[in-house]
Parts: structure tokens; sequence; C-alpha cells
């Protein structure tokens, strides 16, 4: 008699030609935290919903408790006592807590009695697990901790045993991702599974008991939290030694170049996500800008290319104000001297069912080499398209192939081509590498130091605290719309995280309070 | 009294024009707010109409003609869902195409099966709905004030009126106090979260869009087998659009819904009631103005000058599993 | 991760699976005409009669499509704009004020080749200013384009009515409608052109609002896939955050895409009111714009498939009315049901098949392949 929650065995999973999952073993112990690990596209989240009846696997078995079950849809997962908090919640945005967490079991055809079981059980588990919440509030108005932990109770509340958790610090600071780290503590002691998936080393070392490594697909290994360490884990996940430290001399910083002072940014909802930041970056230097995702990088780095508009501050690009509050754009900016490198390349930075050459010109196809009188100049369009794939190795070179055919790295490769080679002043990028293979991330990382090099000024935004440190020649941390602090590069990554945490200097009791 | 008299009367033919709209606008809440826009009351209506005139004068039965709208109108509900649920289709097409296939189907197959015109023959009697006498309505009629209101305003409409408007608390009952329509709701705001749930959203849907089609087969039966007595081409003549626009206006609310349809009825009986009369200060009110103020009225709710009309969050939207 | 669809040759993308849709919509229609008691073959055969079988119903047919090469132009180039213009209708019907206008000022003044232009700009202005309210209220606003286009509709028809009934309409007469036009707003007849042809076009009124319509789909083809313009529809219509990424000004190319919309459409009124009744009367679009959402998803949205998707209505406008002379069961509504079904299966079900397709073509490659292996070896 073995004493395993999960036994996964031999489990493949193909989407056309994609191998997601290959020949997967896995054993998960009762009662413990049970990590696995492996880079964005590694299979890890096909693999967890397989076992969620999300997806159904090609061939292989599920034991659940030592016993094979079939999992053919989400509701047999739940009968077998499996629970998912999935990356992006799962939740009715304008429903009450209570009525997310009945959804889909509210014990009968009528809402009444259930809603009163509802709100008791509620209570008794917020109060064993330590989950407050009120149960009346709308989802929409609670912070995203807050909706984490309905996300937590509503598996509890279908009586879950085993807990996967997708990516879950991804949205939270790190105060919420200790608090949710406490939560899980809690939930281990009473007896519960969890399964932690992340792409986050300190999080594996600081919580599991086991980890178990995926790569390209294949589960390469599985440890005892304790007898491994970060590096033999990041050398599983990667398949070689991690090559943190880029080459790079040292920056020659000349003027500044890009100025921004007391910088306000509210967004869609009128919340405001950028607070009085001010910063300055000058030729021949990258600054980075770290930080939890979420905490206003994605409203500055848009405020700064002119995509939405500031409530107050100002933006001085080359000497000259912008006007960030009204009348600034982004092709203005352009025109300024400002290349953009977004961070998100499907939506934003991408028009993926055009052709390739469609999307060389984007953003700047009001430029007069490109147009003949009202006319494109189609003709240039491809001759500068294909000088672009030849010297950044786009593959394949093929200028009319729909760019949804390219793969992850080779669009990003068009976009940074469309932006470098625009030969701007000042270069904004946002999470230059993320799906990335290792191959174009070093390419790409290397053309960035190239532009540094080249006396340009360049702001880099992303999330990895690793490529900020390995990148940057300044390091400025953000945290809940602020600007928290400055360190250089060499500084440990404990030190950053404090920061990133909104723990700044001899003040380690100021902290957000939201997450309270 | 006369001035008395001229608003009971008014009243009287604004519940009577509202009926219609209620039922549609009603069935337009269910597949909205399931997240499945449909533009096809207009079509679903009409089908309706025609195949409860249709079953009506064949079996001279009320009853059996209802049956027969219902049906038929679930059919092309059940049409609207495969596109829009199953094939993933665009809403928007499916519901257009829906409006043209009921507008010629209904002329073709009538005039072919009964050859007058493209109408189905007069009923009966006994194949329509007729008017309910409340109890004791005649006695009261002469009471003052309270008489009128009671005999006049209240009584004497078809079974299918006081159905309508007993089908308001009802829906707001079923969206709001049931588990399906808790799920309802749900799935048309996000439908991932109650797949992950472990509901089926493609059966919910279907389920929601069949109900819009059921609904809007009373419409269609009240129109042609109780207000009139049989069908005629195009005799549905936009209400179902009014209907969307009643239910855009109510914000995708029950008793707002009510509200809505009441309004635009009134505005229908007094476009009616002023025709080719002299008001005192604005003098004539051209009737094209008050036929297209249901119109004029959404376009400018949808404006967002007055209050913002935001639609169910996944309405439109296909469900797609993979992420 | 997954691909939700194979990837197909681009002949059967474009060519056979929009084939196959089209063929099972017709397919229902004959089931239709075959409930109603008539013989769908025959049925079939008058319609091809009607339309081609001699010159007059040559030009009828040809006629027709003039109306729905504007309406289908009018839809699509909206449709790249990830816009679902549903008010072509109302559109073309205020744009026959323009055209009322221009020939009631200048019918007897001017030739038709001055009046022509005049009522051309007429038309497009009033059409454009139609679909711009609704346009200004989607990119201002946020008003869903498709609920406001259709409010305006309806707006158009009561607002069409009250002209017609209390402005244009000439003292002492009854109909509602305009003056008739003198020779000034009368376009020619094309019967001279095809007469070249050895066809002989009749008392068709097909007019030069035809070649207008050609010319019409050629300009739409080179704004949307040669200029910046037509870069920049695209953009905002696969992808509004891209197009704000790159710099586009989203409300001025809604507005600009609508107004543009509108303008084909409003062209439309040219051929009923110009080229044919020489006057304007009620209801003179008669369905046109619905129908250009038929031709605009049968072309896919391409001026180089909206012309024969035109012509097709037009085969089915001229020929339903041959079948409705031979077969009185059978009225001009049977084009309603057409329209309706080709508007399902080319637009709503439009991948219905598909599946079925990329099974048969893969076995085809599988069964291809492994021939040439057996040939290899």
């Amino acid at each position: 008699m073995n004493n395993f929650a999960i036994e996964l065995q031999k489990i493949n999973k193909s989407f056309g030609p994609v191998h997601a999952n290959k020949d997967i073993d896995l054993k998960v112990s009762k009662g413990t935290i049970h990590g696995i690990i492996g880079e964005n596209g590694a299979g890890k989240s096909t693999l967890m919903s397989i076992l969620y009846g999300f997806y159904h696997a090609d061939s292989g078995n599920i034991l659940i408790d030592g016993n094979e079950t079939t999992i053919k849809d989400s509701n047999a997962a739940i009968a077998a006592g499996i629970g998912m908090v999935h990356q992006h919640f799962m939740l009715v945005e304008n429903f009450s807590i209570l009525e997310n967490i009945i959804l889909g079991a509210e014990g009968g055809q009528l809402l009444n009695s259930g809603i009163a079981n509802a709100r008791s059980e509620l209570k008794r588990l917020s109060d064993e697990y330590g989950l407050d919440v009120d149960p009346d509030a709308i989802i929409e108005d609670v912070p995203i901790g807050v909706q984490q932990r309905v996300e937590i109770l509503k598996t509890l509340y279908r009586g879950a045993d085993i807990l996967i958790l997708d990516e879950p610090t991804g949205v939270l600071t790190p105060a919420e991702a200790d608090q949710l780290f406490e939560i899980l503590e809690l939930l281990k002691q009473q007896g519960k599974t969890i399964i932690l998936i992340t792409h986050k080393l300190r999080e594996i070392m600081a919580i599991t008991d086991d980890v178990s490594v995926m790569r390209r697909g294949e589960m390469v290994a599985t440890r005892t939290t304790k007898e491994t360490n970060v590096e033999e884990l990041a050398e599983l996940m990667v398949g070689r030694r991690v090559l943190l430290q880029v080459e790079k001399g040292p920056a020659d910083p000349k003027d500044v170049v890009l100025k921004v002072e007391n910088l306000n940014v509210r967004d869609g909802r009128g919340v405001p996500m950028v607070k009085d930041v001010s910063f300055e970056v000058r030729a021949g230097e990258i600054v980075g800008i770290a930080g939890v995702a979420g905490n206003g990088q994605s409203e500055l780095m848009e405020c700064i290319t002119g995509i939405e508009h500031a409530e107050s501050g100002r933006v001085i690009l080359n000497g000259e104000p912008i006007g960030v509050t009204g009348s600034s754009d982004p092709s203005d900016m352009r025109d300024r001297g400002m290349a953009h490198v977004p961070e998100d390349r499907h939506h934003m930075g991408l028009v993926l069912p055009f052709e390739e050459a469609e999307n060389s010109i984007l953003g700047i196809h009001q430029r007069p080499e490109y147009n003949k009188g009202i006319f494109l100049d189609i003709e240039n369009i491809r001759k500068d398209a294909n000088e672009k794939i030849e010297k950044y190795d786009i593959r394949p070179p093929n200028n009319r192939l729909k760019t949804a055919n390219f793969s992850g790295g080779n669009q990003q490769k068009i976009v940074i081509a469309r932006e470098i080679e625009t030969n701007p002043e000042v270069l904004i990028v946002g999470q230059p590498t993320r799906g990335v293979d290792v191959g174009a991330i070093e390419f790409i990382h290397r053309r960035i130091i190239e532009m540094r090099d080249a006396g340009k000024a360049i702001l880099l935004i992303s999330v990895e605290l690793d490529e900020i440190r390995s990148l940057a020649d300044r390091v400025l941390v953000m945290f809940d719309g602020k600007i928290v602090g400055e360190r250089p590069p060499e500084t440990e990554e404990g030190a950053f995280g404090l920061l990133m945490a909104g723990i700044e200097d001899g003040d380690s009791a100021h902290q957000n309070g939201e997450a309270g | 009294m006369e001035f008395f008299e001229t608003i009971i009367l008014v009243l009287q033919s604004t519940v009577r024009l509202s009926v219609p709209l209620i039922f549609a606008a009603l069935a337009g809440l269910y597949s909205e707010r399931s997240g499945v826009f449909d533009i096809g009351l207009e079509g679903k209506m009409l089908a309706g109409a025609f195949a409860g005139a249709s079953v009506a004068s064949l079996y001279e039965s009320a009853f059996l003609g209802l049956v027969g709208a219902v049906v038929v109108s679930m059919a092309f509900a059940l049409v609207h869902a495969f596109a829009s649920i199953t094939q993933r289709g665009n809403q928007i097409v499916s519901g257009v195409a829906i409006n043209f296939v009921a507008a010629g189907a209904t002329v073709i197959l009538g005039q072919a099966w009964f050859r007058q015109g493209g109408r189905t023959p007069p009923l009966s009697s006994d194949a329509k709905f007729n008017a309910i006498e409340l109890p004791f309505a005649a006695e009261l009629a002469d009471v003052p004030i309270l008489g009128p209101i009671y005999s006049d305003l209240l009584s004497g409409h078809f079974a299918l009126t006081y159905f309508a408007f007993a089908l308001v608390p009802f829906t707001w009952w079923v969206l709001f106090r049931t588990r399906f329509g808790l799920r309802l709701r749900a799935v048309g705001e996000n439908p991932a979260a109650v797949d992950t749930a472990g509901i089926s959203v493609v059966w919910l849907r279907y389920r929601a869009v069949l109900c819009c089609g059921a609904l809007c087969g009373f419409a269609g039966a009240y129109l042609s087998m109780a207000i009139s007595a049989g069908f005629g081409k195009n005799m549905t003549a936009g209400s179902g659009f009014i209907a969307l626009a009643a239910l855009i206006f109510a914000k995708w609310k029950p008793v707002n819904v009510m509200l809505a349809c009441l309004l635009f009825g009134l505005l229908n009986a007094m476009e009616i009631r002023l025709q080719g009369k002299e008001l005192p200060v604005i003098g004539e009110i051209p009737v094209q103005f008050m036929q297209a103020l249901p119109y004029i009225l959404t376009v400018i709710l949808l404006a967002g000058f007055i209050g913002k009309a935001i639609p169910p969050k996944a309405g439109g939207v296909p469900y797609v599993k993979e992420r | 991760m997954a691909a939700p669809y194979a990837k197909l040759p681009k002949w059967v993308d474009y060519g056979l699976l929009p084939l196959i849709n089209i063929l099972v919509a017709f397919l229902i229609s004959g089931l239709v005409v075959w409930l109603a008691d008539e013989s769908p073959l025959k049925a079939a055969g008058l319609l091809i009669k009607g339309a081609f079988g001699y010159g007059e119903g040559i030009g009828y047919t040809l006629f027709y499509a003039t109306s729905f090469i504007f309406t289908g132009l009018s839809v699509a180039i909206a449709i790249h704009c990830g816009l679902f213009n549903i008010g072509s209708e109302g559109q073309a019907y205020i744009g026959g004020i323009g055209v009322a206008l221009a020939c009631l000022a200048f019918d007897s003044t001017l030739p038709w080749f001055l009046v022509f232009p005049i009522a051309i700009v007429g038309a497009a202005i009033f059409g454009a200013l139609w679909a711009f309210i609704p346009a200004y209220l989607q990119a201002k606003r946020g008003s869903h384009i498709v609920i406001t286009t259709i409010m305006f509709n309806f707006i158009a028809a009561s607002l069409m009515i009250y002209l017609l009934v209390d402005v244009f309409k000439p003292d002492g007469t009854m109909a509602p409608q305009t003056r008739g036009f003198e020779a000034g707003g009368q376009l020619p007849r094309l019967d001279w052109l095809f007469g070249i042809f050895g066809i002989r076009t009749g008392a068709a009124p097909l007019n030069v609002s035809f070649i207008l319509a050609l010319l019409s789909a050629f300009i739409v083809w080179a704004i949307i896939w040669r200029t910046r313009l037509g870069y920049e529809i695209r953009t905002r219509g696969f992808s509004p955050t891209a197009a704000k990424y790159a710099g586009i000004n989203e409300a001025r190319v809604i507005i600009i895409t609508m107004m543009i919309s509108g303008g084909l459409a409003g062209m439309m009124a040219l051929n009923p009111i110009m080229g044919d009744q020489h006057q304007m009367q009620l209801d003179f679009v008669a369905g046109a714009g619905f129908v250009g959402i038929a031709v605009a998803l049968m072309g896919r949205n391409h001026p180089a498939g909206i012309i024969p998707a035109a012509i097709l209505f037009g085969v089915l406008y001229q020929g339903g009315a041959e079948i409705s002379f031979e077969m009185p069961n059978i009225s001009r509504d049977m084009i309603v049901i057409i329209q309706g079904l080709v508007i399902l299966f080319a637009g709503a079900l439009e991948n219905m098949f598909r599946p079925f397709i990329v099974m048969i073509f893969a076995n085809l490659q599988r069964s291809g392949s492994s021939k040439a292996l057996e040939a290899g070896e």
C-alpha cells in the first residue's frame, strides 16, 4: 500500500505536431507540497489541465489515492477530490464571493437553502484555514489576494483533498505571496495535498517538500527539496548551466535623454497605477525597472510610449517636454526617436494574421520610405523586410508568410528588428524574452547591449529579476505604482526581493496595506 | 371625464401593444444573459406567428396553435444555438440569417399551403385566443375611476397577456433565485469560470437559447392568434427589433424590461392616438417621429447620455476551451 | 498551443469551402421549393433561363447586381475594420436624398453627365453622414455599432416616409414620391455597350451606374490593400491594441471607414433613382442593403469575390421574377430565404464542413505520401 495522493503513469499529450507531454510519470505523496517547475512552455500547465479534466491524455493512467481514475471532465476531477486554482482566476467579477463559491455546487435547484448552508460552511472554512473573506463582497471590488483566497475556498468548499495551484504568485506582491504560503502550510498540516506549479525557484525552495522538473514536455527529475539546491534545479530546467551573466563592458553614460518627472497614471477603471514616478535615463546606459507584475510597470511603459495618457506629470525627451497628459501619441513618440518593444507581442507588437512584411512596418508605416502618396510602396517594404530577415536571422526567411506561423522567438525578432532598425535615441523594452527560446534570448540580449554601446538610452522593464540584473546598469524597483528604490545590479537577490515587496530602506514596517 | 376615458383607452392599447415586446424582450434576456447575442428575435416571432396560425387553422385549436408556434420558434433558436455555440460562428450573422429565412419562408409556405397571398385563413374564435373577463368586470364598470380601471384596463385581456406579465417576476425569480439562473448569469459573464466548476457551457447556453425560442413563439402566437385572427405577411413589422431595443434600454434586467416595453408600447399607442391631431404648443407631431422614437431613445441610451448600458461581458464571444 | 484548424491549400480555403457552403444553401432552398409543391429542378431551370436566357434578362440581372455591388462593398470595407455595418440599408435610403436633390436642382438645366457627378457626390455624402453618427458613437462613446446601425435603419425609414410625404411630394399628387426627373436626371442605359457583343438588353434598366459600381470595386480593392489608410483599417480590424500601439488614431479610422462604407451604400441609390425610376419613390432600396451582407460574406469581403456574388444575387432577383411568373407559389420572397441561407452557411456556419474537408485531405495526403514511399522503394 503506497501513500501517493496522485500517481501519473506514462501520460502523453500532443497538440498537432507539438508533443506537449511525453511519457510523464509523477508521484505525489499525500499531505505534502509538491512543486512542479519548468520554463514557460515546458508542459506543466498541459499536464495539470489533464489532471483537472480540461484536456484528455492521448495515453497513460491517472491514479488517485492508488485507484485508477478516469477524468473525463472537470466534474470528474472535482468528484475525485481535485481542486484547481488557475493562473487567471475563474471568477465571475460581478458576483458576490458567496455566489462564486457555490457556482457549480449549489446544492439543489433553488438557491435559498444552498446559500444558507454555504454561508455557514464558508464561515467554518474561513476560520479553519485562516482564509478571511466577506461573503457578500463583490469580486471586482476586492484585491487580487482576496480573489485568490476565494479560489482556494472554492476548491475546499467542494471538498478537495488535492489542490493544484498554477503560478499562484504571478499576480501577487511578495507580501501577499508570503501570506499564501502560510495558508498552504496550514492546508498541508490539515492533511491536504498541494501541487504548486511555478517557474520561480525561490518559491520551490521556500515551501515545497518535493520538486519535479519539466523540460520540453518531459519530466526530467524529481528531487526532495531539502536535498537539492537552486543551481541544480536551474540546470535541470534549462538543460545546461544558465548563463546568468551576459558579457558586457562597463557603461559609459552621457547626457540625459529621457526624463520622467512626477508621473501619475490611472488605468482604464480609474485606479491609480503609477504614483509620482520620477527617473532619468542617459544615453549609453540601460536602466532596468524590476518588480512583480502588476505594480504599474505596464502603465508606466504605455504612458511613456504615448499609448495611454497620464493624469499628471512630465516626460521630457531630448530636452523637449512631451504632452503625456493629453496630446502625445505613439507615432509622435516614434518621430521623436523613441522605439518600443511591447510586453505583449501577440496583441500589441504584431498583427498575427498579417504577412511578415506588413508587420515589419507596423507603427512606422507612415514614413515616407514606405509610401508613395496615399499608396504604400510595397516593393520597398518587401525589400526592407528581407534585409531585416537576413540581419536578424528570422526564420523561415519568407516575408509573405503569415506572422502567426512563426515561432515565438522569431516573432519577437520581427518586433526587435523593426524597432531597433528605426535607429532610435531611446528604446523602451518590455519583457523582451517572454516565451522565447534560449537561443533567441541570447541573440536579443546581445542586440540590446549593442544598442547601449552605440550610445542609445534604454529602459528595460521585466518581471524576470535575473534578466534585469544581467542586462541593466542601474536597477529601479517598482512597487505599488511607486519607484521604491534604486540599486546597482550587483546587489544581492534578497535585497531586491525586499524592495520588490515594498520594504524600503530602514523602514521595514512600511508595507502595502491592501495585503492585510 | 372624457379625458380620463382617453387615458384608459391609451393605457389599454399600451398594454395590448407591449405584450409581444415583453415576450420577445424577455426571450432575448435569457439568451443574451447567457452570452449569446440574438438579433433574430424578429425572425423567430414571425416564424412562431406563422406556425401558430397555420396549426390553429388546421386543427381548429388555439392550444395546438400555441404549441406549434413555440416548437417552430424553438427550432429556429436551435439553428442559432448550433451556429453560435457549437460552430462558434458569428452570432450577429446567424441572427441576421434567421430573420431573412423566417421572413421568406413564412410567405412562400403560406402561399403554397393556403393560397391567400401569404396570409393564413382567418381563425375562428375557437382557434384563437379570446379576451377574458375578470370576475365582476361588468358589475364594477360603473364605479367611478376604479371601475374603468378594473373592467377596462385590467380585465378583458387575453390569457397570454396575463401570462406575459406573470413572466416578468417569474424570470426575475429564475434568474436570481434558482441554480439555473445563477449559472446562466455566470456563463454570460465568464464562461471559463462555469466550465472549471464542472458545468457544461454548451448545454447551459443551449438551454438559454431554447428558452429564448420558446418565448419568441409566445410572442408570435400573441400576434397571429390573439390580437389578430391569422397570419399576415411580415406582421411583426420590426417589433422584434423594438424588443431588442427595449432589452438594451432595460440594461438586461427583467423588471426594467417590462417597464421599457410598456414605455415603447405607450409611444406606439400615443402615435396611433395622436395621428393627425394638433397638440397645444408643439402643434402636430409627425407620426414618423413617434414611430422612430423607441429607436432614437435607444441610440441616446447607447451613447451613454442616460446611464450606461453594459451588456453581459462574455456576450457575442464564442467560448473556446483552449487557452 | 492547439492549432484549431489544420492548414488547407489556398484553393480549398478560398474556393472549395465557400462553394460547398453556397451549394448547401441552395440545396436547402430547393427543399423549400419542394415543400411549396413545386419542382426544384424546374425552378432552377427557370432561374437560369430568366437570368441568362435572353438579353433583357441579362440586363436586369446586371441591373440588380449593380445595387448589390455597392452594398456588398459597403459591408465588406466595414468588416475589414472589424465593424459590422448592418446599416447599409438605411444609408442607401438616405443616400437617395443626395441623388434626388441633385436631380431636382439640375435636371432641366444640365446634361446627365454633369448631373451624374453631382449626384454621386450627393449620394455619397448623405450616405456617409448617416453612417457618421453610429461611427462617431462607436468611436467616441463605445456604443455597439451593430445595434446603432439597426436602429438607424428604422430611423431612416421613418425619416424618409416623412420627407417623401411631407417635403418631396409635389402638391396635388397622392403618391409619396418626388416629381419625375427631366433628361438631365436620367442616366443613359448600357444597351449600346451590350449591343456590341450582340446582346439586346431591351427594356432592362441597366445603366452607367453599373460601370461606376465596377470602378468602385476596384477603388475599394486599392484602398484596402494598397493604401496606407487600408493598412490602418486592416490593422484595427485584426487587432485594436496593435493599432493603438502603432499610433493609429482608432476613432479616426473607424469614422473614415464607416463614412466610406456609408458613402458606398449611398451610391447604390443612383441605380434605382437616376438609372431606372427617374424619381425617388418610397422604399426604393428594397432590401439591397441587407443583400449586401450576404454578398460580402459570400465574396469573402474581397471585391473580386463581391462582384460575382452580387451577380449571383442579380440572377436570383431576375430569375426569381421569372419563376414567380411561371410558378405562382414561388414568389420573390424565395430570394429572401436564399439570402438568409447564404448568410447562414457562408457566414455563421462557414467552418461547418471544414473538419470534414480536412479529414479528406489528410487521407489524400497520407495515401499520396505512402504511394510516394512505395515508389521510392
